[in-house]
């Protein structure tokens, strides 16, 4: 027992050592790398602290009753003086827990003013993240951007502050963004909008789940944030905003495109699909996975997903469209053209 | 002595064949019986959910495992949880409940036999429905089955659009059933502790057990209508097209999750209370010594249940409540600490300056207080509300209710098992094999729920079917499903123990623990009407009196 | 016997009072319907003005105040009915409770009447908007209870007519009459929340 908590304690402070500039895939929350997560970090540590001593006193006097007053041979005659109770002590122990309690509840309502309270200053980023069943869409009002599953902020420096403000909707059930080294979670909730803040520092791309259950494909839907610094996070949103450049190659793919009913879900800007249902793809192929985080974005898997989503993501929303290898090649070629 | 044995004429049993004996059970009104069946009942059900853990935790023992489709996954922990809340939690209590309160006030039935055994039948059948949903729910194809939406069903999910088929019907109407059941049983046990008491027994001289069933039940009755409310509200929107969770017509999602919780988290301590009643009888018996601050007891569990209705929405901090309402609610959550510490103290207080002696019912409850007190501390630790957001949904959340629920609530069950069973079988368990169960259990708790603690800090959030390597989580699940083997088997122990100390035991007599509550003065097991003659009281300790007339209870109260 | 050698000191039983199972029983039942009815009560105050089409409460509903008089007055004659049976004045007991059956009537068949004009003649049904779901819902469940109560007010009555009931049944009657109130209590809320708070 002691034992646990004592691994506790190593556990948090081995994975606290913030792994600087690189991807860091084990998301520990005693390993921030941005600001909320940071606070509520120094905030915990406290409490552990507090629990810690509370169960090695409690823990301590319990093991030393046992001891103690154990049975012993030779006891079998007699009986212990019997004891009803002590006002004094109920009292002692009634008032103690009652001020550890004052103690936690001041820091925990400073804690969360501090963090919920907080207005964005000028030159913040704004994004809206809006869940689906199992993907996330990602959009900059302000910038004119939309994309999926992987949301791109600039890192906040000393002297240039900028925390990335987010709007948390949802177009179907539940869910929940955590990205345990950037912030704790907050719910996406139809019909109800959620905000939160994140602020990191270190450019990295940070991991993260959706952590509130949400159906079938709960467990693959995955975010990623990746942290730029903020020149190259100025370069991405140069190129997300430019509109695709309709070229002349994969031309049959791109009628392939049309006249299946990828339209009906997708969008590609400056074009007519406009679906709504399923992410944007107007720029696919600057992204890292597919299938929200599911696999890499390779050709290969791209080629499998095209012809059967359901054999990278059992149950996920995109059906099987039942195309001949052909047409899976076409639509390839023009998917690659969406850089 | 009141170890003497009633020399009741030895009746030999006539001979029933099976169906007679499955006729009496079913047609039987006589508590004690209802109170086996319910626990019975709740052990096949605690083993059905058990195997269903076993399955989760081998699908999650390597990253990226493909043992169960996520579908099958997902009803797995579905049903997993309900059953263990509804199907074991509620039943366990009300089959103690039913069991131990008459005999501990010297009545001889409850005060409404028929209804319990309603309450009875309602609860099986109910579980019965909810199990039939894996045969006969097959809805649209690929939509049928169990429900997969969660034990606690957060809409809109449960909703005609993402929900189709019947699989969440069949979850609404068994939980409305075993609802039923469980308020009626609950009534009848209020009603029972406060009108049969025998003569000389006030409600300060309850044993505790009998107060805080007393409390528990209250709690079922106010909080589980919460509960049928939300569901009655969700069938009208499955089936009458209504728009209470239905967020394309201006519904609320929030607002289920409102009503779940105004349920949910009272019931936690409908479930922990009863395993505190057994601690706070086995614990002074065990000690040789009454229990400390019988009053200040008393007091402390009714403050739990008061300040438990106003905690609920520390189930929700993460749904962006303004940082007022999540100020209040981790406030009163710290609240609960205190009457919950000052149990601890009082058990800690019995225990000292006693003579400790560490029989199986003893062991189980010092379990008890280690792992409760760890629950309660990761519960302070969830209470704040920064901290709270990190941890909810994760395994950590996971590692402590069952830190709460199993190393709580089931050991302080398994606790009033061992020190009861005698009672009731007129049979010792088996020490041996006894220590065998709580040793492996003890350490397959610990390696199964210690670990998914730092699963959690590490970022793995719950119900997830799967997971990619490589994010710090493979060992630690692998311990872990090690760990639920660990218990799995140790069940398997207390099993065997149950059938073969039925048969083969030692023989119990009355009073196999030299204890002092009114049971221990009946034979072992007790006859139908429960006390020849009915009792009369004028401690809470009866039994001490009679054994110690020099230094009587009476004169200190 | 074992029980004796404690009994010897220990109070008269004769002293022994405790209170009826009965009263004790139904006052849970009022307690766990209670709990039902408030979540009902919250879902209805928390959608106030949160549909998103028409119509609404204060197009449509008008106050019921006739239907509102009938059932609490219902309240008044269960009570005369139950004290007339207490004096042992059969006939008497029987007209009063019979009238408590026809008011408990005549408030349901103005409950059929509003809603034959809700859907009917405004179009509002369960599923028209939230405004009906709730309304629907919370009205719906509280005039369940009034069916219930007839139910149990009938069977009364016809076994009093039969002339099965006696003295005996003097707590059971009571009974009766705690769960009326009751309905009639969730009426005054209803009421308030519904036709007044919501209106």
């Amino acid at each position: 027992m002691v034992f646990v908590f004592s691994l506790f304690w190593t556990i948090c402070f081995l994975h606290g050592e913030p792994a600087l500039g690189k991807t860091d895939s084990v998301t520990n929350i005693f390993g921030p790398l941005s600001q909320p997560a940071q606070e509520i970090k120094e905030t915990s540590l406290l409490v552990l602290a507090v629990c810690a001593v509370i169960f090695v006193v409690v823990g301590g006097l319990l093991l030393y009753t046992l001891v103690r007053f154990r049975h012993r041979a030779g006891d079998e005659a007699s009986e212990p003086p019997q004891v009803y109770g002590s006002n004094q002590i109920e009292l002692a122990w009634t008032v103690l827990p009652i001020l550890i309690v004052l103690v936690l509840i001041l820091v925990t309502s400073r804690t969360i003013a501090d963090i919920q309270n907080r207005k964005p200053p000028s030159g913040s980023v704004h994004a809206t993240v809006v869940g689906h069943q199992w993907w996330w869409e990602i959009r900059y009002p302000e910038l004119g951007i939309v994309t999926a599953n992987e949301l791109h902020v600039p890192a906040s420096t000393g002297s240039n502050r900028q925390p990335t403000f987010l709007k948390l909707q949802s177009a179907d059930v539940a869910h929940s963004f955590w990205v345990p080294q950037l912030a704790g979670k907050t719910d996406l909730i139809p019909n109800r909008e959620n905000t939160m803040w994140i602020e990191p520092t270190n450019p990295g791309t940070y991991l993260g789940n959706c952590a509130e259950y949400c159906g079938t494909q709960h467990a693959r839907m995955l975010i990623r944030v990746i942290v730029q610094s903020p020149d190259e996070f100025e370069r991405w949103v140069r190129d997300q905003q430019q509109a695709i450049s309709i070229t002349t190659s994969a031309a049959e793919g791109r009628r392939s495109f049309f006249a299946n009913s990828c339209v009906n879900c997708h969008s590609i800007r400056g074009t007519s699909a406009q679906g709504k249902f399923g992410p944007d793809l107007t720029h696919l192929m600057s992204r890292e996975t597919l299938a929200s985080g599911v696999v890499p974005n390779t050709t290969e898997n791209l080629r499998l997903w095209v012809r059967d989503p359901q054999k990278i993501k059992l149950g996920c929303l995109m059906p099987n469209m039942q195309m001949s290898d052909r047409e899976v090649d076409q639509i390839l070629a023009y998917l690659q053209t969406l850089k | 002595m009141a170890t003497q044995e009633i020399a009741l004429p030895k009746v030999k049993e006539p001979d029933v064949s099976i169906i007679e004996r499955l006729h009496g059970l079913v047609m039987t009104v006589d508590h004690k019986k209802l109170g086996l069946m319910y626990i019975g009942t709740a052990l096949i059900f605690l083993v059905v959910a058990g195997l269903m853990a076993v399955a989760i935790r081998l699908q999650l023992v390597i990253p990226t495992n493909t043992l169960l489709e996520p579908d099958v996954f997902n009803r797995f922990f579905t049903m997993h949880g309900t059953s263990m809340v509804f199907l074991v939690g509620m039943p366990i209590i009300a089959g103690f409940g039913n069991y131990l309160v008459p005999l501990m006030i010297g009545a001889r039935d409850m005060a409404f036999p028929r209804l319990n055994a309603f309450g009875y039948w309602m609860f099986l059948f109910g579980g019965l429905l909810l199990y039939f949903s894996y045969l006969g729910a097959p809805g649209l194809a690929g939509h049928g089955s169990a429900p997969d939406v969660g034990w606690f069903a957060y809409a809109p999910l449960t909703e005609r659009a993402f929900s189709r088929g019947h699989s969440t019907d069949y979850w609404i109407l068994s939980l409305l059933l075993t609802s039923v059941g469980s308020t009626v049983s609950a009534i009848n046990v209020i009603v029972t502790a406060i009108t049969l008491r025998c003569p000389g027994m006030k409600l300060m001289r309850m044993p505790l057990l009998v107060w805080l069933m007393l409390v528990t039940n209250f709690m079922t009755v106010l909080a589980l209508p919460a509960l049928s409310a939300a569901q009655i509200m969700l069938l009208i929107d499955r089936y009458l097209g209504g728009h209470f969770f239905d967020t394309q017509a201006g519904g609320s999602a929030v607002i289920w999750q409102h009503f779940f919780w105004i349920f949910g988290h009272p019931e936690v301590y409908i479930l922990m209370i009863p395993a505190f009643a057994c601690l706070s009888e086995v614990v002074p018996v065990f000690s040789r010594k009454p229990i400390f601050g019988y009053p200040v007891m008393v007091g402390a569990t009714a403050m739990i249940g008061l300040i438990s209705v106003s905690v609920w929405a520390h189930h929700m901090f993460s749904v962006g409540m303004t940082s007022v309402g999540n100020t209040f609610f981790a406030i009163s959550t710290f609240m609960v600490a205190v009457p919950t510490g000052i149990k601890i103290f009082n058990w800690l207080g019995t225990m000292y300056g006693g003579r400790i002696r560490f029989d199986l019912p003893m062991l189980f409850c010092i379990a008890f207080l280690f792992q409760f007190l760890v629950a309660g501390l990761t519960g302070v630790m969830l209470a704040v509300a920064p901290l709270n957001w990190q941890l909810t949904d994760s395994y950590f959340v996971v590692a402590h209710f069952h830190y709460t629920l199993v190393g709580g609530f089931l050991f302080g069950i398994f606790a009033g098992f061992y020190y009861w069973y005698p009672k009731a079988v007129g049979r010792m368990l088996d020490r041996r094999l006894g220590l065998w169960h709580f040793w492996l259990f003890v350490i397959g708790f610990h390696v199964t729920f210690d670990t998914m603690h730092f699963s959690g800090i590490l970022g793995m959030p719950r119900r997830i079917f799967t997971y990619d390597a490589g994010r710090g989580w493979d060992t630690l699940n692998l311990v872990t499903t090690l760990g639920a083997f660990c218990q799995a088997v140790s069940i398997l122990l207390l099993a065997i123990n149950i059938v073969r100390s039925a048969g083969k035991g030692k023989l119990a007599g009355n009073d196999p623990w030299d204890a002092w509550t009114l049971e221990w003065t009946t034979s072992s097991p007790p006859p139908e009407y429960n006390f020849a003659t009915i009792p009369v009281v004028r401690c809470r300790r009866p039994l001490w009196d009679l054994k110690h007339p020099e230094d009587p209870d009476w004169k200190y109260e | 016997m074992i029980n004796e050698a404690y009994t010897s000191e220990a109070p008269k039983a004769t002293e022994w009072k405790l209170p009826s199972p009965r009263k004790v029983a139904v006052v849970c039942l009022i307690l766990t319907e209670a709990g039902l009815f408030s979540i009902f009560v919250a879902g209805y105050l928390f959608y106030i003005g949160k549909s998103l089409t028409g119509p609404t409460p204060h197009e449509v509903l008008g106050l019921p105040v006739l239907a509102t008089i009938f059932l609490l007055s219902s309240s008044v004659t269960i009570v005369l009915a139950e004290r007339a049976f207490n004096r042992d004045r059969v006939g008497l007991f029987k007209l009063f409770w019979f009238a408590t059956i026809v008011l408990a009537g005549l408030f349901l068949a103005m409950t059929a009447v509003e809603w034959h004009k809700l859907i009917y003649h405004d179009g509002l049904t369960i599923s028209t908007n939230l405004f009906g779901t709730t309304f629907y819902s919370l009205v719906g469940l509280h005039a369940t209870h009034v069916v219930v109560g007839i139910c149990l007010l009938s069977l009364v009555f016809v076994f009093s007519l039969l002339g099965f009931v006696n003295i005996m049944h003097r707590e059971r009657l009571q009974m009766i009459s705690w769960y009326w109130h009751f309905v009639d209590a969730v009426w005054v809320v209803v009421f308030a929340v519904v036709y007044v708070i919501g209106r």
